[in-house]
């Protein structure tokens, strides 16, 4: 079954959203179906960021559809979203300094979901994350603020999976860690994937994006100026050149 | 080596008893962007806040064409003609652009004490000129609170040349922007650099941008220097590509078959 | 003294403890995950005294009385923390999003509201407790009598410190509150509810606070003065022991006990001839060792730097000369201004309020020179005012001085006074800082009220009249200049260089000191220039009362000053002057209209906080926004009109 059969878990229409008085988001329109993987691209300050607030309704002012599972999240507190089983990873970290890794994915623990069919979602202990990212399994009992950058960056992905979620939104995974974290990253982005997650990520950088992903939404100026495949937009240089500047 | 503007020589520094630089030593020429690379928490930050005083150096020195730089404040060191940026820019949100540069401008003619005379009007000129040069005198009167990220970033760069720096230092420059931006920015830095006669020094996670516009690299990994040299050099450094480039799979066009092959179907 | 008495001492130390880190570590514990300050505090110990006479005087009598008593302290302090959980849900979960400075004021506003409660409740008359039944004698310990009762609080701090522990590390919900501590935001994105999590701490905090006044009242009768000198207490042990951290709260309620006990205990020595009375020190002792502790470690004992709070007030529009229209208004205000003394047939009273007004308006406009421009929140601005009050009451009294002469060096006493704090409390930023411009005000106050000799103690100084030639309503109009010249070189402060460095240091003091300003110093040079104006508000109002008493350098004048620079709104130079005039005319109304104004006075207050979350200036820019919202539509209406 590939998954652009799959059924929707994500659709979003008509979504604005503001900063204080700013417009930032212009009727961004986008979906994600089960076993997908989608990247958000474009430039800083295009609203990648801001499109995943505004799903996760982190924002205090957006207007619009947000449908998860059948169910309009649109106007619901974060972490009633967070409960509905949409995991959010943000871009700069903002894990728990003081608290010890265990303690860390303790915070993002949720009861084990199913699907609507009745079969079970994927369920993560804090053993089987161990497994997925080793450094963390030999690290348990330290502190959040004395790990390195790219270590942080493993613990916030994996304290989001303690929540079992059905769709994870990743933002920026790559911005600001060496190339080979990034790497990493890029590796458990892959191994997520085989395992049947589904992922809505944020993403600047290109080569990053097109290992990874399956289709690409291109956001310009908070409006989205493109959707495809990732292979299509591989070979887009004109959309490549107006929108990513690559 | 003579001629140098800035000499770093057995560079130490400890953090209660860990090691956070240790013994790093290198050159910078006037002209030059020297890169400076390495995994997150390899030393680069500590490295830098030392050479701009915001740290003291446990051991070693920095010099600055002859003078040392280690002991002295970061205020001193500025007025010297060490400039810096920030890898998360950072502007007066609350001036307008103009506004920004003129406060550089004033501080580097010593008035901040003055307390009658309207700011407004002082060195607007030489601001506006400092603007031109990055490309920033049209949105010169708005509110710096409302620009694009890698607008700020400008205003920072004409801040920092407000003294007429010899040695700029830049914190992760291109962080946050588009690829297109960043080399904009960094051809912009470039070209100052020629103009001036200036020296950069610039920490970046980029690879992009440090093969494409820096004449010299060099690699912190654990506190210590492991490679120097020209992009080839690095790009080709066996340890290098262990503790921080990979495969290259992220930043480098990987020939097409290989992207196939790993996305699964 | 000999070692029976200092150890009986150290014992009662330990029992002073006890209350004290029960009332601070609950202040923490709200501080560190909500990020309040809860002024309100103080209150709820008082409530926790008050509730628990109550009880037990109704349960705590008769042949249940031992479990009536123990009972009562019990439910008391769960009556306290139900009340805490409402005002958390009914008032604070609206404001959470609000600038620090106005969750404070709410508050405060929740001082006034719950002192005057209790006013209506339990009346004026101190409370005394009954004794705890089993515990109401004492016990023969190195050859004194000590009173029983201090075991017990001996033992209930650590107990209490114990129990919070395990709860904080071993359970799920301590986990969450730590991470909230933290970050709020993002423990909500992780689909925990927060606003579940905020009410359990606020409701335990307040819990703690009341049990703390519960288990005092056997040792203290129950008052209406006690939430203010609580609170003042808490803060300190607080801030001594780090924002946030349990330990410290604990450590630093040990210290400032014993260091208190120990100043009663050695009494009065007589020194190289000096009489030093240490038992009088008691009441700025602690102030010395936050002010000392803060030097040495700014974050306290255990704390660490705060970080900068996500929901900081919105950036500040950049400074724009004022328009014509602006010029005309100012001068029509002062013309006006200017003729109030003429209405004395019609309105006599209107000169006088307005002369309070200038007054008030130069003590705002001073504080909000630091406060919005030098971006240092004062809780003490008060110790400026004091000191140019007195200084002026001591010159022209004591030296002699004529009294232009002394209107002229009385703020510079002031500005001595705050050139000599400002060189510690600069090294701080924040909520610190804060806290120690709060400490030193008390220190001012407390030597005021304690050196008889020159000050008059408690009772102030009287006959303190200008002379013959500047009196009646010549001395309105030199008020009335001296506040307009004040003001108009103020704002030309801020529009020159030094504000634009004031500001570039509060909006980014890194990249302020990477562009050659000296931030700290010149914080400093503004600290001491808010202090001179500070001071010459203080003076002004001297000659125009004829006296003055400890109140000018009280906690609530420098909340007094606060109110009205946050009710004007902080990001507007004319914000205070708005904000004075409103609060005068406001406070000699409600003042006027009934016994209870401080309740009346709070609920204001409150209905202001939660209406106008930008002041009452901000009121037009909120106006502008909804304006520049409205717009656009309007635009597309006419455009598709057009079409």
């Amino acid at each position: 079954m590939t998954a652009s059969v799959n059924p929707i878990l994500l659709d979003v229409s008509g979504l604005n959203a503001w900063y204080g008085a700013a417009h930032i988001l212009f009727d961004v329109a986008l979906n994600v179906r089960r076993g997908e993987v989608i990247s958000l691209m474009g430039r800083n300050g295009a609203g990648k960021s801001t499109t995943l607030k505004a799903i996760m309704g982190l924002l205090s002012r957006s207007e619009g559809q947000i449908n998860f599972l059948g169910q309009d999240i649109a106007g619901k507190a974060p972490f009633q979203v967070a409960r509905m089983g949409l995991g959010f990873v943000p871009e700069d970290r903002r894990i728990f300094p003081d608290l010890t890794v265990t303690e860390n994915l303790e915070t993002g623990r949720q009861a084990p979901r199913q699907w609507a069919d009745g079969s079970a979602a994927l369920n993560w202990t804090p053993d089987a994350l161990y497994e997925l990212f080793p450094n963390l399994g030999r690290m348990q009992d330290r502190r959040g603020g004395q790990m390195s950058g790219g270590e942080q960056q493993m613990l916030t992905v994996a304290r989001t999976l303690m929540g079992n979620p059905l769709l994870v939104l990743l933002d920026e995974p790559s911005e600001g860690v060496a190339p080979v974290i990034v790497e990493q990253m890029a590796h458990m982005i892959l191994a997520l994937k085989a395992r049947g997650a589904s992922i809505l990520l944020s993403e600047q950088n290109f080569h990053f994006a097109r290992l990874v992903s399956d289709r690409a939404y291109v956001l310009e100026k908070g409006q989205i100026m493109y959707e495809g495949s990732m292979q299509d937009l591989t070979h887009n240089s004109e959309i490549q050149r107006a929108y990513l500047s690559v | 080596m003579s001629g140098a503007l800035l000499e770093v020589r057995d560079l130490y520094m400890a953090f209660g008893g860990v090691c956070a630089v240790d013994g790093i030593t290198f050159d910078l020429h006037p002209g030059e962007l020297l890169a400076l690379i390495g995994p997150n928490g390899a030393g680069k930050s500590t490295t830098f806040n030392m050479v701009n005083g915001q740290l003291r150096a446990s051991g070693g020195s920095v010099r600055l064409a002859e003078q040392e730089l280690v002991g002295m404040k970061p205020r001193a060191i500025w007025r010297l003609g060490v400039g810096r940026t920030f890898q998360i820019a950072a502007t007066f949100a609350s001036f307008t652009v103009v506004e920004n540069v003129q406060m550089a401008v004033m501080s580097h003619q010593q008035q901040i004490f003055s307390l009658w005379r309207p700011a407004a009007n002082r060195y607007r000129d030489e601001a506006l000129m400092l603007l031109k040069q990055v490309g920033m005198d049209a949105q010169a009167d708005r509110a710096c609170s409302e620009l694009a990220y890698g607008d700020i970033k400008r205003v920072e760069l004409a801040m920092a040349l407000a003294n007429n720096p010899r040695l700029l230092l830049m914190d992760e420059p291109t962080a946050g922007m588009a690829p297109r931006e960043r080399n904009e920015l960094m051809a912009l830095t470039k070209r100052l650099v020629v103009e001036r006669g200036m020296a950069v020094l610039f920490t970046e996670h980029s690879m992009d941008v440090v093969f494409a516009h820096a004449d010299r690299i060099i690699v912190l990994a654990r506190g210590k220097l492991i490679a120097e040299g020209e992009a080839d050099e690095i790009r080709s450094h066996p340890k290098v590509k262990e503790v921080y480039f990979g495969n290259g799979l992220t930043f480098e066009h990987p020939p097409e078959p290989a992207v196939a092959a790993r996305i699964p179907a | 003294m000999d070692l029976s008495a200092l150890l009986a001492q150290l014992l009662n130390g330990l029992a002073g403890a006890s209350s004290l880190f029960l009332v601070a570590t609950g202040l923490s514990l709200i501080f560190g995950v909500t990020r309040i300050v809860n002024f309100a505090h103080g209150s709820f110990f008082m409530l926790g005294m008050y509730v628990s006479y109550s009880l037990i005087e109704r349960i705590g009598v008769g042949p249940w009385r031992a479990v009536g008593f123990w009972g009562a302290l019990v439910l008391a302090a769960l009556a306290v923390g139900l009340l805490g959980a409402l005002v958390e849900i009914l008032l604070l979960r609206r404001i959470y999003k609000a600038p620090e400075l106005f969750q404070l004021l709410a508050t405060f506003a929740l001082v006034l509201v719950f002192n005057d409660a209790a006013l209506w409740i339990w009346g004026p008359e101190d409370l005394l407790g009954r004794r705890a039944p089993g515990l109401e004698g004492a016990i023969q310990l190195f050859g004194r009598a000590y009173p029983s009762y201090n075991l017990f609080l001996i033992v209930i701090g650590p107990a209490i410190f114990g129990l919070l522990w395990m709860l904080l590390t071993k359970t799920r919900w301590g986990v969450m509150v730590r991470a909230a501590t933290h970050d709020r935001e993002m423990l909500g994105a992780l689909g925990v509810n927060q606003a579940w999590l905020f009410t359990g701490v606020f409701a335990l905090g307040c819990m703690l606070a009341g049990l703390g006044g519960a288990v005092q009242l056997p040792r203290q009768p129950a008052s209406l003065t006690v939430d203010i000198s609580t609170i003042g207490d808490a803060f300190v042990v607080v801030v001594v022991g780090g924002m946030g951290s349990i330990p410290g709260a604990f450590l630093a309620s040990l210290l400032i006990a014993e260091v208190k006990a120990i100043c009663i205990g050695i009494g009065t020595v007589h020194l190289a001839g000096i009489e030093i009375s240490f038992s009088k020190l008691t009441l700025v002792v602690e102030f010395l060792i936050m002010a000392v502790v803060l030097v040495i470690r700014p974050w306290g004992l255990l704390g660490r730097l705060q970080a900068t709070s996500r929901n900081s007030a919105p950036v500040e529009a950049p400074l724009k000369p004022g328009s014509n229209w602006f010029r005309m208004t100012v001068i029509g205000v002062f013309l006006l201004m200017a003729m109030l003394p003429m209405l004395d047939q019609s309105l006599p009273y209107a000169a006088v309020l307005g002369q309070d007004i200038l007054v008030a308006a130069l003590f705002a406009v001073s504080l909000h020179f630091m406060m919005g421009p030098g971006g240092m929140h004062s809780f003490g601005h008060s110790a400026y005012y004091g000191l140019g009050s007195y200084g002026a009451a001591i010159l022209v009294k004591l030296a002699f001085m004529p009294m232009p002469l002394a209107m002229l060096v009385a703020p510079l006493v002031a500005g001595l006074g705050a050139l000599l704090f400002g060189w510690f409390c600069v090294r701080l930023s924040g909520v610190y800082l804060a806290m120690l411009t709060l400490a030193f005000s008390q220190i001012v106050w407390s030597v005021v009220f304690q050196w008889d000799a020159v000050t008059g103690g408690s009772n102030g100084m009287v006959g303190i009249w200008p002379e013959d030639w500047l009196s009646g309503t010549r001395y309105y109009y030199l008020t009335l200049v001296l506040v307009g010249l004040s003001v108009y070189a103020l704002r030309r402060f801020v529009f020159a260089p030094f504000g634009y460095a004031m500001r570039a240091g509060r909006d980014s003091s890194l990249r302020a000191e990477a562009i050659g300003i000296d931030v700290k110093l010149v914080q400093w040079l503004a600290f001491t220039i808010a202090g001179v104006f500070g001071g010459l508000a203080g003076t002004l109002y001297i000659f125009s009362k004829g006296s003055v008493s400890p109140d000018v350098i009280s906690v609530s004048k420098s909340v007094d000053g606060l109110v009205m620079v946050l009710l004007g709104g902080i990001q507007s130079l004319t914000g205070p002057v708005i904000g004075a005039a409103v609060f005068g005319v406001l406070q000699d109304w409600v003042m006027r209209a009934t016994d209870y104004w401080r309740a009346l006075f709070g609920g204001i207050i409150l209905f202001l906080v939660l209406a106008f979350p930008e002041g009452l200036a901000g009121i037009s820019r909120q106006i502008e926004t909804l304006w520049q919202l409205y717009r656009p539509a309007v635009g597309v209406v006419r455009r598709e009109k057009l079409t």
